[in-house]
């Protein structure tokens, strides 16, 4: 009973982000019939160039990255909700994305006081360093909490750490900030509003393949997972090696974060609300339901709050980051909610 | 006559921490065993050292000194899996997790024995069933863990270390915040499964009433006289029991094995008629500083049968009325 249950609240998700899909190829500020769509999607392209490049180079590519971005952010969030045991925990707790954000900073606003050259003038080769620098900055940054990880017996200190870590790398994109040219900060703000659509073509693929790689790395920590919920001493009672658990996942986590965040910029949100979502769908805390859920939930989620940002009228000016926390933020009190009534 | 084997065998054992400046020893010298088949009770005042006993005994604190034997192997010895086989804990951190099932928490006990994914077998699942009908909560079953009781939640945990089939069980305080009916519930449970599952049981406690009666050893232990081990009959008889838990006011009483509270008595007063009566009643006036008795040479009596009590010639209904008068 209750696995058809969940099977079936599987395949719902499943068939959500197959129809936000359509829709998002669908729709957009240029309208163009479904049933061309549907031939250039088949490989009969269309007869007008400006239709199939923009259907095959920003529509599908805008859509597969929400998709991606979307899974991975949900599946890092719920990782590190139940390495910290911690319910606010999310991708951006640890100073991952502030790492990312510092990385980009460091680039984006140095190159044009020092080199001389404004990075947002150099197309392809500058969209290339500011993925590389975000990369970086979060994987130096997860570093270090990694290191951290292994000397501090807390999880709460550990937490709290990797939030001060995140202040002080918000605290130098601050002074840096201040030392820049007009351009390079906009350059950056808008970096920091994130967007699915910022990456183009080739990078699309890097992206969407290297997620392919690591997503399904993530299905491997269900068991330590579950055996992390009930707590350090029972779960080392268990037979866990508990430092070592910790320090995979939050490597596993932290990796996640930092492509999305390098490809898609700080997308907020997500990855703190969807597996709250998908706790309150499911009824389970159980990772061999909740981490697919999350990771469906959090496609399907990214996907309609890349269409709301797209609706005509905004015409792909609205942040993907409000839409995230407008769309998000009401359906989980919702959830919450509800949750409580039943309770009581 | 049951065969008991020894299990554990703790060797000259000194607990404690190690910090980064200085080494911290709670208890020293320690030297004992425990039995499989056998319900054993660590006793002793708050801070002597019985979380630090038991933490070190599982494992998670490396002892200061002196060794454990488990099974003949020493504990050191043992990797993580190996030990989760032969140690099952129940603890007094309440687990956090919400959103899961009574049942599927008891299944995390097998944990140790499934494989990379965790899933239950057949056999993991009979284990677990098994382990649900032993402490006999089927209708908890479908329960989520946070809306459980404190009673109902212990039972919990010790059917997931039942699922675990460990030959050790360790509990830090089985039956704190529990009321007393389901203490003695806990304990009795604690008890079959020492007899019937043959498994050594080892719990810490403050109930040293409800320990003495169901335990077949006893630890005691304190920060002044270190750990002394035994039936709680020997240690009641060499005097340990009121050297390690007398104070002002508690009085252990050999006779019955039991603890009193020791009230001064300035008052006497003599005893009459329904046994039972009487014997509530003289509880009632020792509670008041009053010596009331039987055998007692005194003026002062009191007579008392199903109506009532009767003192100075007036009838009291109740107990309550009587000590009015008197005090």
């Amino acid at each position: 009973m209750r696995k058809r249950t969940t099977i079936i609240l599987m395949l719902l998700l499943l068939c959500s982000i197959v129809l936000f899909f359509f829709l998002n190829i669908l729709l957009g500020s240029v309208h163009i019939p479904a049933d061309e769509i549907l031939g250039i999607l088949t490989g009969t392209p269309s007869d007008s160039d400006i239709w199939n490049n923009i259907i095959l180079k920003s529509r599908v590519p805008q859509a597969l990255t929400a998709v991606m971005a979307g899974a991975g952010l949900a599946v890092s969030g719920l990782m590190m909700q139940t390495v910290f045991r911690n319910p606010l925990a999310g991708p951006s707790v640890l100073g991952i994305s502030s790492g990312a954000s510092l990385g980009v900073a460091f680039v984006v606003l140095l190159s044009g006081s020092i080199g001389g050259v404004a990075l947002s003038k150099l197309g392809v080769i500058g969209e290339v360093t500011i993925t590389m620098s975000a990369i970086i900055g979060s994987l130096l940054i997860m570093a270090l909490i990694a290191f951290v990880a292994r000397k501090v017996r807390g999880n709460v200190t550990l937490l709290i750490m990797g939030v001060m870590i995140g202040y002080i790398a918000n605290a130098v994109i601050g002074v840096l900030k201040f030392f820049s040219a007009e351009e390079d900060i906009r350059a950056y703000v808008i970096w920091g509003l994130g967007s699915f659509a910022r990456v183009s073509g080739n990078q699309t693929m890097v992206f969407i393949v290297l997620m392919l790689i690591l997503l399904p790395m993530s299905f491997l920590l269900i068991k330590t997972l579950n055996l992390l919920l009930l707590g350090d001493s029972y779960a080392r009672n268990l037979g866990l090696d508990i430092k070592r658990a910790r320090l995979l996942v939050i490597a596993c986590s932290g990796v996640l974060v930092a492509i999305v965040t390098a490809y898609c910029g700080p997308i907020v949100f997500l990855g703190l609300a969807v597996p709250h979502l998908c706790r309150g769908i499911f009824h389970t805390s159980n990772h061999f339901t909740i981490l697919p859920a999350s990771l469906l939930a959090g496609a399907s989620l990214a996907l309609l709050c890349n269409l709301i940002a797209r609706m005509p009228g905004f015409e792909g000016a609205l942040p993907v980051n409000s839409v995230t926390a407008l769309v998000g933020a009401p359906v989980v009190l919702w959830v919450l909610f509800n949750k409580r009534k039943s309770d009581s | 006559m049951i065969e008991k084997t020894e299990t554990i065998r703790v060797e000259n054992l000194t607990t404690g921490y190690s910090g980064k400046h200085k080494v911290t020893a709670v208890t020293e010298g320690v030297t004992t065993s425990l039995y499989s088949g056998e319900l054993t009770c660590l006793l002793g005042p708050n801070g002597a050292g019985k979380s630090t006993l038991l933490k070190t005994l599982s494992g998670f604190l490396p002892p200061l000194s002196g060794k454990i034997m488990i099974e003949g192997k020493d504990l050191q010895d043992y990797n993580d899996s190996e030990l989760a086989k032969m140690i099952g804990v129940v603890l007094t951190e309440r687990i956090a997790v919400t959103n899961m099932s009574v049942y599927e928490l008891i299944s995390m006990g097998r944990s140790p024995y499934t494989g990379f994914w965790g899933h239950l077998n057949q056999g993991d699942k009979e284990i677990v069933e098994e382990a649900i009908a032993l402490v006999r909560i089927e209708d908890l079953r479908d329960r989520m863990v946070e809306t459980l009781s404190d009673g109902e939640r212990q039972k919990v945990m010790i059917a997931k270390a039942l699922a675990q089939e460990t030959p050790i069980i360790f509990l830090d305080e089985p039956t704190a915040f529990l009321d007393y009916p389901s203490k003695v519930e806990i304990l009795r449970l604690l008890q079959n499964l020492s007899r019937i599952k043959r498994k050594t049981v080892f719990l810490s406690t403050h109930d040293l009433e409800l320990a003495l009666q169901i335990a077949d050893k006893v630890w005691l232990i304190d920060k002044t006289h270190g750990v002394k081990t035994g039936t709680p009959e020997d240690l009641a008889l060499a005097g340990y029991m009121s050297e390690y838990f007398e104070k002002e006011g508690v009085r252990f009483d050999l006779a019955s094995g039991l603890f009193r509270i020791d009230n001064k008595l300035e008052r006497k007063i003599r005893l009459e008629g329904d046994p039972v009566r009487n014997r509530l009643l003289q509880k009632a006036f020792a509670r008041n500083g009053i010596l009331a008795d039987t055998d007692i040479e005194c003026e002062d009596m009191i007579q008392s049968d199903e109506n009532g009590y009767f003192f100075n010639g007036r009838k009291y209904g109740s107990i309550e009325a009587l000590l009015k008068t008197i005090l």
